[in-house]
């Protein structure tokens, strides 16, 4: 959610139970503007907090003129103090894969990680390695799984130029209400997959400028998005339920929404049993 | 005459101010034909378009009129956006001369629902507000809200107050001794909002249970006694009857114990009407817990399982409240205290003391303390055994009743059931297992700058969505989430159970191998052999009797 509107957000999204204590909110409303100062971005946005054993990882990410572009990411233990995290590489994602269970809350904490490489009997005591995986990467890797799996926006918030970067829709109204409630009206905030393999005859209906991401409507499984009306209907949230804990507002017909994460950071696997 | 520009005739600019003699100069330079070439011009700009009815020249004026009241940054960047809503601006226009009717949108429903929180049932006097201040079951939910918040915990203070009123409307409505404000399930289309209750005389409640049971009871006994007629009549010709016994069905424990301690109410949305949970049974919290699904919001739903949950969603709902409360509501140590009547063993029962009460002596601790050692905190609700209940019951104690039912037929070896002994009451929190490397409970303070007025925070890791705080002899418990226990494996559904087999085995009907060719050669050898061994010896003998004649 954009670190400016941090106060009405929290507000829209708190329905889930989780949200921020008054201090942490006004340590942040302090420490987020300058971020943005020092890392020179054009927006930051707080992305949410990911609940350790021991303590809590807050997030924020910084955007630059592009909004399609890979975005730096930050972790803080108290909302004041901010550390850069590396990008997010397929080894890094491959690596932390393999981890289950709740983050510990320090960050360099290290998760050991035996690989036995399925090779003679007689290679194998020596080929076992031991990989020692820091906290950092995993939280790296969590948090772009999370983004590129479940990070949203509504359709026609972003617009691509011709040039190829990605801005901001200055048109955009808000969705009405009958679109709000439709999964189609929202797009998921990453390469899209799904798009090539579309018949030509729905391309046809598709406004290249705005419809260049895959929209929610084909995620697998289906059903792993909840849609409701808050308050009557003045507020669209959407929850995920392969990351339990992200939550998506929109305020219909205005210029207002978000996702954010409050949860533990684990994917729920046991999604299709659940529905 | 001649150009008025600053050029003599005989310069290289001259003519340039003069339109008609400079070489650039296409147009008829005469004023007349300028002015037809103009309006030449917005004749054609205001033809009318054939496919939309528009003419340029009037969007252009529309375009501009809007760019110029609005006037945006960088407009050039954004001009086909704005042409293209000037366009579709067009097309709001009603044609027809009919009213619209106002649409009732469902915000404005929801909107009536709330306003009907705030307002008061009855015109009230002096004595009636003195009642309502004086002893309201009523728990001050701001109050706790408030030191959830601390910790960031909680649902928005709107929300809060709405949920405030609505238990408030509960109250009013029906006859509640003590009241909390439990929490609130996420579901799918809808999420619960749940009361935690209990009710005033609970005698009223009993007698309505009894009934049920009586009806369940008697219809259960018919059915058995026709059973029974039926063997008699059909014993001679009957196929053979099954020897299936169900596993015995545990009865679920009384309104006021156990896991039936408290009554819950649900409603999906503050102003909604509240609705009542029914009891648990045992049978119920032994298939929650093998399952895993999420909640729809509605309490009819059926919940599609396997092994099959015996209910729909408001079963699920109240049994998973019921794993929930046991698991995670927890007190600080010394607050509750057992009774001082210490009774008779016997009376206490098998599952220990179940009751306790408010320990008047309780000094609170520090915030501290509470944080450092899990130890200061107890749980104040009864551990669930593995059979469902709270207070272990052998289920094959059989009743007066069932004895008489059950002559006739052969009744089964009761197998040895050891007894369960769960933790008992009042038990420190440090004593949870944790799952793997989680351990169960997570404590901290709610704000490390201000330690004066810092609140204690634990989070269960086991429920995750339960949070309880604790400051001065302030405490709560509160849950917020969607309603499943943590497990860092996968859920794993639990297999069929083998197929029963129709006939016992034995010797007789079981398939053996034919035996192959060179067994049944070497058999035969082997009784041909002995066949004539027999016959060399009955020769032998014949020939002895033979013998043995001859000689008479």
């Amino acid at each position: 959610m954009e670190a400016s509107s941090l106060g009405a957000a929290l507000e829209l999204v708190s329905s889930g139970g989780a949200g921020l204590s008054p201090e942490k909110r006004a340590a942040l409303g302090a420490s987020l503007p300058l971020l943005r100062r020092d890392y020179r971005f054009e927006r930051v946005w707080f992305w949410g907090r990911i609940q350790g054993l021991r303590g809590a990882y807050y997030i924020a990410e910084g955007l630059g003129a592009d909004l399609a572009a890979p975005r730096s990411r930050l972790y803080s233990l108290n909302c004041v103090e901010w550390n850069l995290l590396p990008p997010a590489s397929g080894e890094m994602m491959a690596q932390a894969e393999a981890l289950k269970g709740r983050f510990q809350g320090d960050p360099s904490f290290e998760y050991q990680l035996a690989e036995a490489k399925v090779a003679d009997d007689e290679k194998l005591p020596e080929d076992k390695q031991e990989v020692v995986i820091k906290e950092e990467i995993r939280l790296v890797a969590t948090i772009e799984q999370i983004d590129k799996a479940v990070g949203i926006i509504p359709r026609g918030s972003f617009v691509k130029t011709p040039l190829g970067p990605v801005h901001e829709n200055r048109n955009f109204e808000g969705l009405s209400l009958t679109e709000a409630k439709k999964l189609s009206s929202y797009f998921h905030l990453a390469e899209p997959v799904n798009l090539k393999n579309k018949t030509l005859l729905e391309k046809a209906d598709l406004d290249p400028s705005t419809d260049f991401l895959d929209s929610l409507e084909h995620d697998i499984p289906k059903g792993s998005w909840t849609v409701q009306l808050e308050k009557g209907g003045m507020v669209v949230v959407l929850r995920s339920l392969l990351w339990l804990g992200l939550t998506f507002y929109h305020v219909p017909m205005t210029k207002q929404y978000g996702y954010v994460y409050f949860g533990t950071g684990e994917k729920n696997l046991d999604l299709p049993f659940m529905l | 005459e001649p150009g008025h520009g600053p050029y003599q005739p005989h310069e290289p600019g001259y003519g340039l101010y003069e339109t008609g003699y400079s070489p650039k100069d296409k147009q008829i330079p005469e004023p007349n034909t300028q002015m037809l070439a103009v309006q030449n011009a917005k004749a054609y700009l205001q033809k009318s378009s054939t496919a939309s009815g528009l003419n340029l020249y009037d969007h252009l004026a529309n375009m501009l009129t809007k760019i110029l009241d609005e006037q945006p940054r960088n407009v050039v960047d954004i001009m086909e956006n704005i042409s293209k809503d000037v366009k579709w601006s067009q097309f709001q226009k009603k044609m027809d001369t009919l009213r619209d009717e106002h649409e009732i949108l469902p915000t404005f429903e929801v909107a009536e629902k709330r306003k009907a929180l705030f307002l008061k049932a009855h015109g009230e006097g002096d004595e009636e507000l003195e009642d309502e201040i004086a002893d309201t079951p009523l728990p001050n939910v701001m109050e706790t809200a408030f030191y959830f918040e601390q910790a960031g915990i909680g649902l928005s203070k709107d929300e809060t107050y709405h949920i405030f009123l609505a238990l408030k409307q509960l109250i009013s409505v029906q006859p509640i001794q003590t009241c909390r404000f439990w929490g609130k399930i996420l579901g799918l289309e809808m999420n619960y909002i749940i009361a935690e209750v209990q009710y005033h005389d609970r005698a009223e409640d009993e007698e309505a249970e009894e009934e049920e049971d009586n009806e369940e009871g008697g219809k259960g006994m018919d059915e058995e006694k026709e059973g029974d007629e039926d063997e008699e009549k059909e014993d001679d010709d009957a196929p053979p009857q099954s020897t299936y016994k169900p596993p015995p069905l545990i009865p679920k424990e009384d309104t006021g114990t156990g896991t039936n301690k408290y009554i819950y109410f649900v409603c999906n949305e503050p102003g909604k009407p509240w609705v009542k949970l029914p009891s648990v049974t045992p049978a119920q919290i032994i298939c929650a817990r093998k399952i895993k699904k999420f909640f729809t919001g509605r309490l009819d739903a059926p919940v599609v399982s396997f092994p099959p949950f015996p209910g729909n969603e408001a079963n699920y709902l109240r049994a998973q409240i019921a794993r929930i409360s046991a698991g995670t509501q927890i007190c600080p140590i010394g607050f509750y205290q057992f009774g001082e009547e210490e009774g008779d063993e016997e009376e206490e029962g098998i599952g220990g003391r179940d009751t306790y009460e408010e320990n008047p002596d309780f000094q609170p601790l520090s915030v501290v303390e509470m944080v450092d050692s899990l130890s200061m905190w107890v749980h104040h609700t009864q551990h669930i055994l593995k059979q469902g209940r709270c207070v272990w019951l052998n289920p094959f104690q059989k009743s007066e009743e069932e004895e008489e039912g059950e002559e006739e037929e052969k009744p089964e070896e009761p197998e040895e059931i050891q007894q369960e002994i769960g933790p008992p009451l009042l038990t420190p929190i440090s004593e949870d297992e944790g799952i793997q490397n989680v351990p169960a409970w997570t404590a901290q303070f709610s704000t490390n700058l201000v330690p004066q007025y810092a609140v204690a925070i634990i989070q269960s890791n086991r429920w995750p969505g339960a949070y309880t705080f604790a400051s001065g002899r302030r405490f709560d418990n509160i849950y917020l989430g969607w309603g499943h226990k943590y497990s860092p494996e996968n859920h794993t559904p639990s297999l069929p159970p083998p197929v029963q087999s129709e006939y016992p085995s034995g010797p007789e009907i079981t398939e053996t191998n034919d035996p192959s060719v060179e067994e049944e050669r070497a058999l035969q050898a082997a009784q041909e052999e002995a066949l004539a061994a027999a016959e060399e010896e009955e020769e032998e003998e014949e020939e002895d009797e033979d013998d043995e004649e001859e000689d008479d």
